[in-house]
Protein backbone atom coordinates (compact mmCIF):
# COMPACT_ATOMS: atom_id res chain seq x y z
CA UNK A 1 0.00 0.00 0.00
CA UNK A 2 1.28 3.40 -0.96
CA UNK A 3 -0.19 6.63 0.29
CA UNK A 4 0.13 9.64 -1.92
CA UNK A 5 -0.34 12.98 -0.24
CA UNK A 6 0.82 15.95 -2.25
CA UNK A 7 0.17 19.65 -2.15
CA UNK A 8 1.49 22.31 -4.48
CA UNK A 9 0.60 25.63 -5.96
CA UNK A 10 0.95 25.44 -9.73
CA UNK A 11 0.18 28.83 -11.19
CA UNK A 12 -3.54 29.40 -10.71
CA UNK A 13 -4.12 25.75 -9.80
CA UNK A 14 -3.91 24.73 -6.16
CA UNK A 15 -3.04 21.07 -6.16
CA UNK A 16 -3.99 19.13 -3.01
CA UNK A 17 -4.34 15.42 -3.59
CA UNK A 18 -4.40 12.49 -1.20
CA UNK A 19 -5.16 8.90 -2.06
CA UNK A 20 -4.06 5.34 -1.37
CA UNK A 21 -2.61 3.22 -4.13
CA UNK A 22 -3.15 -0.40 -3.22
CA UNK A 23 -2.09 -3.48 -5.19
CA UNK A 24 -3.53 -3.37 -8.64
CA UNK A 25 -4.14 -0.32 -10.75
CA UNK A 26 -5.18 3.03 -9.34
CA UNK A 27 -6.51 5.22 -12.11
CA UNK A 28 -6.14 8.97 -11.84
CA UNK A 29 -9.10 10.04 -13.88
CA UNK A 30 -10.28 13.49 -14.79
CA UNK A 31 -10.45 16.13 -17.51
CA UNK A 32 -7.40 17.73 -19.05
CA UNK A 33 -5.91 20.32 -16.72
CA UNK A 34 -7.17 18.62 -13.58
CA UNK A 35 -3.58 18.11 -12.40
CA UNK A 36 -3.18 14.40 -13.15
CA UNK A 37 0.23 14.62 -14.75
CA UNK A 38 1.41 17.05 -12.07
CA UNK A 39 0.54 14.53 -9.37
CA UNK A 40 2.42 11.79 -11.22
CA UNK A 41 5.43 14.04 -11.71
CA UNK A 42 5.49 14.77 -8.01
CA UNK A 43 5.38 11.08 -7.19
CA UNK A 44 8.21 10.50 -9.66
CA UNK A 45 10.24 13.13 -7.88
CA UNK A 46 10.54 15.53 -10.72
CA UNK A 47 9.22 18.41 -8.65
CA UNK A 48 10.49 17.61 -5.19
CA UNK A 49 13.84 17.43 -3.52
CA UNK A 50 14.75 13.76 -3.76
CA UNK A 51 16.63 13.26 -7.04
CA UNK A 52 14.59 11.16 -9.45
CA UNK A 53 17.36 8.63 -9.92
CA UNK A 54 17.11 7.54 -6.29
CA UNK A 55 13.42 6.73 -6.13
CA UNK A 56 13.01 3.50 -8.07
CA UNK A 57 9.68 4.49 -9.51
CA UNK A 58 9.00 3.26 -13.02
CA UNK A 59 7.57 5.86 -15.36
CA UNK A 60 5.91 5.19 -18.69
CA UNK A 61 5.50 8.40 -20.65
CA UNK A 62 2.81 9.36 -23.11
CA UNK A 63 5.26 9.38 -26.01
CA UNK A 64 7.34 6.40 -24.90
CA UNK A 65 10.63 8.28 -24.91
CA UNK A 66 12.74 5.32 -25.96
CA UNK A 67 16.39 6.19 -26.54
CA UNK A 68 16.80 6.41 -30.32
CA UNK A 69 20.51 5.59 -30.27
CA UNK A 70 20.04 2.30 -28.41
CA UNK A 71 18.52 -0.98 -29.55
CA UNK A 72 15.37 -2.27 -27.88
CA UNK A 73 17.49 -4.65 -25.82
CA UNK A 74 19.76 -1.83 -24.65
CA UNK A 75 16.72 0.32 -23.87
CA UNK A 76 15.28 -2.49 -21.74
CA UNK A 77 18.62 -2.96 -20.00
CA UNK A 78 19.20 0.74 -19.32
CA UNK A 79 17.63 0.93 -15.85
CA UNK A 80 19.46 -2.15 -14.62
CA UNK A 81 22.80 -0.87 -15.93
CA UNK A 82 22.33 2.55 -14.36
CA UNK A 83 21.59 1.09 -10.95
CA UNK A 84 24.49 -1.35 -11.27
CA UNK A 85 22.43 -4.43 -10.52
CA UNK A 86 23.57 -7.80 -11.89
CA UNK A 87 21.93 -9.18 -15.01
CA UNK A 88 18.90 -11.33 -14.23
CA UNK A 89 18.16 -13.35 -17.31
CA UNK A 90 15.01 -15.00 -15.93
CA UNK A 91 13.40 -11.68 -15.03
CA UNK A 92 14.34 -10.23 -18.42
CA UNK A 93 12.84 -13.23 -20.25
CA UNK A 94 9.68 -13.12 -18.16
CA UNK A 95 8.97 -9.46 -18.91
CA UNK A 96 9.93 -9.79 -22.57
CA UNK A 97 7.48 -12.69 -22.85
CA UNK A 98 4.78 -10.88 -20.88
CA UNK A 99 4.89 -7.96 -23.31
CA UNK A 100 5.58 -10.14 -26.33
CA UNK A 101 8.55 -8.10 -27.52
CA UNK A 102 11.12 -10.87 -27.98
CA UNK A 103 11.20 -10.46 -31.76
CA UNK A 104 11.99 -6.73 -31.46
CA UNK A 105 15.09 -6.89 -29.27
CA UNK A 106 17.69 -6.05 -31.91
CA UNK A 107 15.70 -3.27 -33.58
CA UNK A 108 16.03 0.46 -33.13
CA UNK A 109 13.04 2.34 -31.69
CA UNK A 110 12.64 4.13 -35.02
CA UNK A 111 11.72 0.81 -36.63
CA UNK A 112 8.87 0.05 -34.21
CA UNK A 113 5.15 0.77 -34.51
CA UNK A 114 3.53 3.04 -31.93
CA UNK A 115 2.07 0.09 -30.02
CA UNK A 116 5.37 -1.80 -30.01
CA UNK A 117 7.16 1.31 -28.80
CA UNK A 118 4.82 1.65 -25.82
CA UNK A 119 5.20 -2.03 -24.93
CA UNK A 120 8.99 -1.61 -24.92
CA UNK A 121 8.59 1.54 -22.79
CA UNK A 122 6.53 -0.45 -20.27
CA UNK A 123 9.15 -3.21 -20.29
CA UNK A 124 11.96 -0.72 -19.78
CA UNK A 125 10.20 0.76 -16.75
CA UNK A 126 9.48 -2.70 -15.30
CA UNK A 127 13.05 -3.94 -15.72
CA UNK A 128 14.47 -1.24 -13.48
CA UNK A 129 12.79 -3.15 -10.63
CA UNK A 130 10.36 -0.42 -9.58
CA UNK A 131 8.37 -0.34 -6.35
CA UNK A 132 5.64 1.52 -8.17
CA UNK A 133 4.82 1.95 -11.83
CA UNK A 134 3.44 5.23 -13.14
CA UNK A 135 1.73 5.29 -16.51
CA UNK A 136 0.93 8.76 -17.79
CA UNK A 137 -1.66 8.42 -20.55
CA UNK A 138 0.38 5.63 -22.15
CA UNK A 139 -2.18 5.20 -24.92
CA UNK A 140 -2.80 8.85 -25.70
CA UNK A 141 -0.45 9.01 -28.68
CA UNK A 142 -1.80 5.81 -30.27
CA UNK A 143 -4.65 5.35 -32.72
CA UNK A 144 -7.68 3.25 -31.76
CA UNK A 145 -6.27 0.06 -33.30
CA UNK A 146 -3.03 0.26 -31.39
CA UNK A 147 -4.91 1.09 -28.19
CA UNK A 148 -6.87 -2.12 -28.52
CA UNK A 149 -3.60 -3.94 -29.21
CA UNK A 150 -1.82 -2.76 -26.10
CA UNK A 151 -4.59 -2.80 -23.46
CA UNK A 152 -4.56 -6.60 -23.03
CA UNK A 153 -0.84 -6.40 -22.21
CA UNK A 154 -1.49 -3.83 -19.52
CA UNK A 155 -4.28 -5.96 -18.07
CA UNK A 156 -1.93 -8.94 -18.04
CA UNK A 157 0.69 -6.81 -16.37
CA UNK A 158 -1.79 -5.81 -13.67
CA UNK A 159 -2.67 -9.44 -12.99
CA UNK A 160 0.86 -10.90 -13.20
CA UNK A 161 3.46 -8.37 -12.15
CA UNK A 162 2.22 -7.59 -8.65
CA UNK A 163 3.56 -4.04 -8.75
CA UNK A 164 1.16 -1.28 -7.75
CA UNK A 165 0.39 0.91 -10.74
CA UNK A 166 -0.90 4.46 -11.02
CA UNK A 167 -2.57 4.99 -14.35
CA UNK A 168 -3.38 8.46 -15.62
CA UNK A 169 -6.13 8.83 -18.17
CA UNK A 170 -9.02 11.02 -19.21
CA UNK A 171 -10.67 8.20 -21.15
CA UNK A 172 -13.38 6.39 -19.20
CA UNK A 173 -13.40 3.31 -21.44
CA UNK A 174 -9.68 2.84 -20.95
CA UNK A 175 -9.93 3.20 -17.19
CA UNK A 176 -12.81 0.73 -17.06
CA UNK A 177 -10.67 -1.92 -18.72
CA UNK A 178 -7.57 -1.53 -16.58
CA UNK A 179 -8.32 0.04 -13.19
CA UNK A 180 -9.09 -1.61 -9.88
CA UNK A 181 -9.43 1.68 -8.02
CA UNK A 182 -10.51 5.01 -9.42
CA UNK A 183 -9.49 8.44 -8.11
CA UNK A 184 -11.37 11.22 -9.83
CA UNK A 185 -9.59 14.54 -10.00
CA UNK A 186 -10.94 17.91 -10.91
CA UNK A 187 -9.21 21.30 -10.61
CA UNK A 188 -6.43 19.88 -8.46
CA UNK A 189 -8.71 18.14 -5.95
CA UNK A 190 -9.86 14.58 -5.41
CA UNK A 191 -13.61 14.69 -6.04
CA UNK A 192 -14.21 10.99 -5.53
CA UNK A 193 -12.28 7.78 -4.84
CA UNK A 194 -13.51 4.22 -4.98
CA UNK A 195 -14.37 1.42 -7.37
CA UNK A 196 -15.19 1.32 -11.04
CA UNK A 197 -18.78 2.40 -10.35
CA UNK A 198 -17.41 5.95 -10.13
CA UNK A 199 -17.19 5.90 -13.91
CA UNK A 200 -20.92 5.41 -14.38
CA UNK A 201 -21.71 9.00 -15.17
CA UNK A 202 -18.49 9.64 -17.09
CA UNK A 203 -18.74 10.12 -20.81
CA UNK A 204 -17.98 7.00 -22.73
CA UNK A 205 -15.63 7.82 -25.56
CA UNK A 206 -15.43 5.01 -28.01
CA UNK A 207 -12.73 2.51 -27.33
CA UNK A 208 -14.45 -0.86 -27.15
CA UNK B 1 53.55 12.94 -57.95
CA UNK B 2 54.20 12.51 -54.22
CA UNK B 3 57.95 12.43 -54.71
CA UNK B 4 58.60 14.64 -51.72
CA UNK B 5 61.93 15.59 -50.24
CA UNK B 6 62.56 14.69 -46.58
CA UNK B 7 62.01 18.31 -45.59
CA UNK B 8 58.65 18.30 -47.31
CA UNK B 9 57.62 15.03 -45.63
CA UNK B 10 58.62 16.55 -42.31
CA UNK B 11 56.31 19.47 -42.92
CA UNK B 12 53.43 17.15 -43.88
CA UNK B 13 53.92 14.94 -40.82
CA UNK B 14 54.25 17.96 -38.59
CA UNK B 15 51.06 19.51 -39.97
CA UNK B 16 49.14 16.33 -39.27
CA UNK B 17 50.56 16.02 -35.79
CA UNK B 18 49.76 19.65 -34.96
CA UNK B 19 46.21 19.38 -36.34
CA UNK B 20 45.50 16.12 -34.47
CA UNK B 21 46.85 17.41 -31.16
CA UNK B 22 45.09 20.76 -31.56
CA UNK B 23 41.75 19.10 -32.29
CA UNK B 24 42.07 16.50 -29.54
CA UNK B 25 42.95 19.13 -26.93
CA UNK B 26 40.20 21.47 -28.11
CA UNK B 27 37.48 18.79 -28.00
CA UNK B 28 36.80 18.64 -24.22
CA UNK B 29 36.71 22.43 -24.09
CA UNK B 30 34.52 22.52 -27.19
CA UNK B 31 31.97 20.18 -25.60
CA UNK B 32 32.06 22.07 -22.29
CA UNK B 33 31.63 25.51 -23.88
CA UNK B 34 29.03 24.19 -26.33
CA UNK B 35 27.10 22.79 -23.38
CA UNK B 36 27.34 26.04 -21.42
CA UNK B 37 26.09 28.03 -24.40
CA UNK B 38 23.32 25.56 -25.26
CA UNK B 39 22.00 24.71 -21.82
CA UNK B 40 22.73 27.41 -19.31
CA UNK B 41 21.97 31.03 -18.76
CA UNK B 42 24.38 33.14 -16.84
CA UNK B 43 25.55 36.69 -16.61
CA UNK B 44 28.12 37.34 -19.32
CA UNK B 45 27.00 34.53 -21.59
CA UNK B 46 26.95 36.79 -24.63
CA UNK B 47 30.48 37.91 -23.76
CA UNK B 48 31.66 34.29 -23.65
CA UNK B 49 29.86 33.66 -26.94
CA UNK B 50 31.70 36.63 -28.42
CA UNK B 51 35.12 35.61 -27.13
CA UNK B 52 34.72 32.09 -28.51
CA UNK B 53 33.93 33.50 -31.95
CA UNK B 54 36.58 36.20 -31.97
CA UNK B 55 39.26 34.07 -33.69
CA UNK B 56 36.86 33.56 -36.57
CA UNK B 57 36.36 37.26 -37.21
CA UNK B 58 39.70 38.77 -36.14
CA UNK B 59 42.65 38.81 -38.53
CA UNK B 60 44.65 35.64 -37.73
CA UNK B 61 47.76 37.73 -37.30
CA UNK B 62 46.06 39.52 -34.40
CA UNK B 63 45.29 36.22 -32.70
CA UNK B 64 48.91 35.18 -33.26
CA UNK B 65 50.20 38.43 -31.82
CA UNK B 66 47.97 38.13 -28.74
CA UNK B 67 49.27 34.60 -28.22
CA UNK B 68 52.81 35.91 -28.53
CA UNK B 69 52.38 38.54 -25.85
CA UNK B 70 50.49 36.19 -23.47
CA UNK B 71 52.05 32.81 -24.07
CA UNK B 72 55.63 33.78 -24.97
CA UNK B 73 58.33 32.49 -22.67
CA UNK B 74 58.63 35.77 -20.77
CA UNK B 75 54.94 36.58 -21.01
CA UNK B 76 52.68 36.16 -17.94
CA UNK B 77 50.83 32.95 -18.86
CA UNK B 78 53.73 31.46 -20.79
CA UNK B 79 56.20 31.98 -17.92
CA UNK B 80 53.75 30.47 -15.43
CA UNK B 81 53.15 27.36 -17.54
CA UNK B 82 56.87 26.97 -18.13
CA UNK B 83 57.91 27.19 -14.48
CA UNK B 84 55.02 25.13 -13.03
CA UNK B 85 54.31 22.52 -15.68
CA UNK B 86 57.32 22.68 -17.98
CA UNK B 87 55.03 23.49 -20.91
CA UNK B 88 56.66 25.81 -23.45
CA UNK B 89 54.70 27.18 -26.39
CA UNK B 90 56.91 29.80 -27.97
CA UNK B 91 58.70 28.64 -31.13
CA UNK B 92 57.71 25.02 -30.49
CA UNK B 93 55.28 22.78 -32.34
CA UNK B 94 53.12 22.84 -29.20
CA UNK B 95 52.66 26.57 -29.77
CA UNK B 96 51.57 25.87 -33.32
CA UNK B 97 49.02 23.38 -31.94
CA UNK B 98 47.77 26.02 -29.48
CA UNK B 99 47.35 28.58 -32.25
CA UNK B 100 45.61 26.06 -34.53
CA UNK B 101 43.32 24.87 -31.72
CA UNK B 102 42.25 28.41 -30.94
CA UNK B 103 41.67 29.24 -34.59
CA UNK B 104 39.58 26.08 -35.08
CA UNK B 105 37.70 26.41 -31.79
CA UNK B 106 34.74 28.52 -33.00
CA UNK B 107 34.17 26.11 -35.86
CA UNK B 108 34.12 23.25 -33.37
CA UNK B 109 31.83 24.88 -30.80
CA UNK B 110 29.09 25.92 -33.19
CA UNK B 111 27.89 22.52 -34.44
CA UNK B 112 28.27 21.00 -30.98
CA UNK B 113 26.12 23.75 -29.51
CA UNK B 114 23.48 23.33 -32.21
CA UNK B 115 23.42 19.56 -31.70
CA UNK B 116 23.00 19.96 -27.94
CA UNK B 117 20.19 22.45 -28.45
CA UNK B 118 18.39 20.06 -30.77
CA UNK B 119 18.31 17.18 -28.28
CA UNK B 120 14.90 16.30 -26.85
CA UNK B 121 15.36 17.03 -23.15
CA UNK B 122 12.51 14.65 -22.36
CA UNK B 123 14.85 11.77 -23.17
CA UNK B 124 17.18 12.99 -20.43
CA UNK B 125 14.24 13.12 -18.01
CA UNK B 126 13.37 9.57 -18.98
CA UNK B 127 16.94 8.47 -18.27
CA UNK B 128 16.73 10.08 -14.83
CA UNK B 129 13.55 8.15 -13.99
CA UNK B 130 15.44 4.98 -14.94
CA UNK B 131 18.02 5.64 -12.25
CA UNK B 132 20.73 7.52 -14.13
CA UNK B 133 22.33 10.39 -12.23
CA UNK B 134 23.33 13.55 -14.08
CA UNK B 135 26.83 12.55 -15.21
CA UNK B 136 25.48 9.23 -16.50
CA UNK B 137 22.59 10.93 -18.27
CA UNK B 138 25.16 13.13 -19.99
CA UNK B 139 27.43 10.24 -20.96
CA UNK B 140 24.78 7.75 -22.06
CA UNK B 141 22.11 9.99 -23.58
CA UNK B 142 23.23 13.57 -24.21
CA UNK B 143 26.66 12.86 -25.66
CA UNK B 144 25.64 10.02 -28.02
CA UNK B 145 22.68 12.03 -29.31
CA UNK B 146 24.97 15.00 -29.98
CA UNK B 147 27.52 12.82 -31.76
CA UNK B 148 26.76 13.93 -35.34
CA UNK B 149 27.33 17.54 -34.25
CA UNK B 150 30.49 16.61 -32.39
CA UNK B 151 31.85 14.84 -35.46
CA UNK B 152 31.09 17.87 -37.61
CA UNK B 153 32.83 20.12 -35.09
CA UNK B 154 35.89 17.88 -34.93
CA UNK B 155 36.27 17.76 -38.70
CA UNK B 156 35.85 21.51 -39.15
CA UNK B 157 38.37 22.22 -36.41
CA UNK B 158 40.81 19.67 -37.85
CA UNK B 159 40.54 21.13 -41.34
CA UNK B 160 41.01 24.64 -40.02
CA UNK B 161 44.01 23.54 -37.94
CA UNK B 162 45.57 21.79 -40.92
CA UNK B 163 45.43 24.93 -43.01
CA UNK B 164 46.17 27.52 -40.34
CA UNK B 165 48.84 29.99 -41.38
CA UNK B 166 48.56 33.54 -40.04
CA UNK B 167 48.28 32.97 -36.30
CA UNK B 168 50.82 30.14 -36.35
CA UNK B 169 53.55 31.98 -38.24
CA UNK B 170 53.05 35.09 -36.08
CA UNK B 171 53.20 33.17 -32.82
CA UNK B 172 55.82 30.46 -33.44
CA UNK B 173 57.45 31.55 -36.69
CA UNK B 174 58.45 29.20 -39.50
CA UNK B 175 61.13 26.85 -38.21
CA UNK B 176 61.82 23.74 -40.33
CA UNK B 177 61.17 20.57 -38.33
CA UNK B 178 59.59 22.43 -35.43
CA UNK B 179 56.88 24.82 -36.60
CA UNK B 180 57.08 24.68 -40.38
CA UNK B 181 53.75 23.25 -41.52
CA UNK B 182 52.56 22.59 -45.07
CA UNK B 183 51.13 26.09 -45.27
CA UNK B 184 54.23 27.89 -44.06
CA UNK B 185 56.51 25.72 -46.23
CA UNK B 186 54.41 26.56 -49.29
CA UNK B 187 54.76 30.20 -48.34
CA UNK B 188 58.55 29.83 -47.99
CA UNK B 189 58.84 28.02 -51.33
CA UNK B 190 56.96 30.75 -53.15
CA UNK B 191 59.52 33.23 -51.82
CA UNK B 192 62.56 31.49 -53.28
CA UNK B 193 63.47 31.17 -56.96
CA UNK B 194 62.66 27.74 -58.42
CA UNK B 195 60.43 26.74 -55.54
CA UNK B 196 57.31 26.41 -57.69
CA UNK B 197 57.53 22.67 -58.33
CA UNK B 198 57.86 21.82 -54.66
CA UNK B 199 55.10 24.25 -53.76
CA UNK B 200 52.89 22.58 -56.37
CA UNK B 201 53.46 19.14 -54.82
CA UNK B 202 52.54 20.44 -51.37
CA UNK B 203 49.47 22.17 -52.71
CA UNK B 204 48.32 18.82 -54.09
CA UNK B 205 48.93 17.18 -50.74
CA UNK B 206 46.94 19.90 -49.00
CA UNK B 207 44.03 19.36 -51.38
CA UNK B 208 44.14 15.59 -50.88
CA UNK B 209 44.17 15.97 -47.10
CA UNK B 210 41.25 18.40 -47.19
CA UNK B 211 39.20 16.02 -49.33
CA UNK B 212 40.07 13.06 -47.11
CA UNK B 213 38.87 14.97 -44.03
CA UNK B 214 35.68 15.95 -45.80
CA UNK B 215 34.89 12.40 -46.92
CA UNK B 216 35.72 11.00 -43.51
CA UNK B 217 33.30 13.40 -41.87
CA UNK B 218 30.54 12.65 -44.38
CA UNK B 219 31.01 8.95 -43.80
CA UNK B 220 31.10 9.22 -40.00
CA UNK B 221 28.09 11.55 -39.88
CA UNK B 222 26.08 9.24 -42.11
CA UNK B 223 26.94 6.26 -39.96
CA UNK B 224 25.94 8.09 -36.80
CA UNK B 225 22.67 9.27 -38.34
CA UNK B 226 21.77 5.80 -39.61
CA UNK B 227 22.54 4.36 -36.21
CA UNK B 228 20.26 6.77 -34.38
CA UNK B 229 17.47 7.42 -36.78
CA UNK B 230 17.21 4.43 -39.07
CA UNK B 231 18.02 4.31 -42.75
Amino acid sequence: MLTVDVEKQLGALKLAVRFDAARGVTALFGPSGAGKTSVVNMIAGRRIDVPPHQRRIGYVFQEGRLFPHLSVRQNLDYGRRMSGRPRQAAEFERIVALLDIGHLLERRPRMLSGGERQRVAVGRALLMGPRLLLLDEPLASLDAGHKREILPYLVRLRDDAGIPMVYVSHTAAEVRRIATTVVRLDAGKVVAAGGLDLLKDADVDGLD
Amino acid sequence: MFDLTPAEWTAVALSLRIAVVATACALPFGIAIGWLLARTNFWGKSVLDGIVFLPLVMPPVVTGYLLLIWFGRKAPIGAFLDSHFGIVFSFRWTGAALACGIMGFPLMVRPIRLALEAIDRKLEDAAATLGANRPWVFLTVTLPLALPGIIAGVVLCFARALGEFGATITFVSNIPGETQTISSLIYTLTQVPGGDAAAGRLVLIAIVLAFAALFASEWLARRATVRFHGE
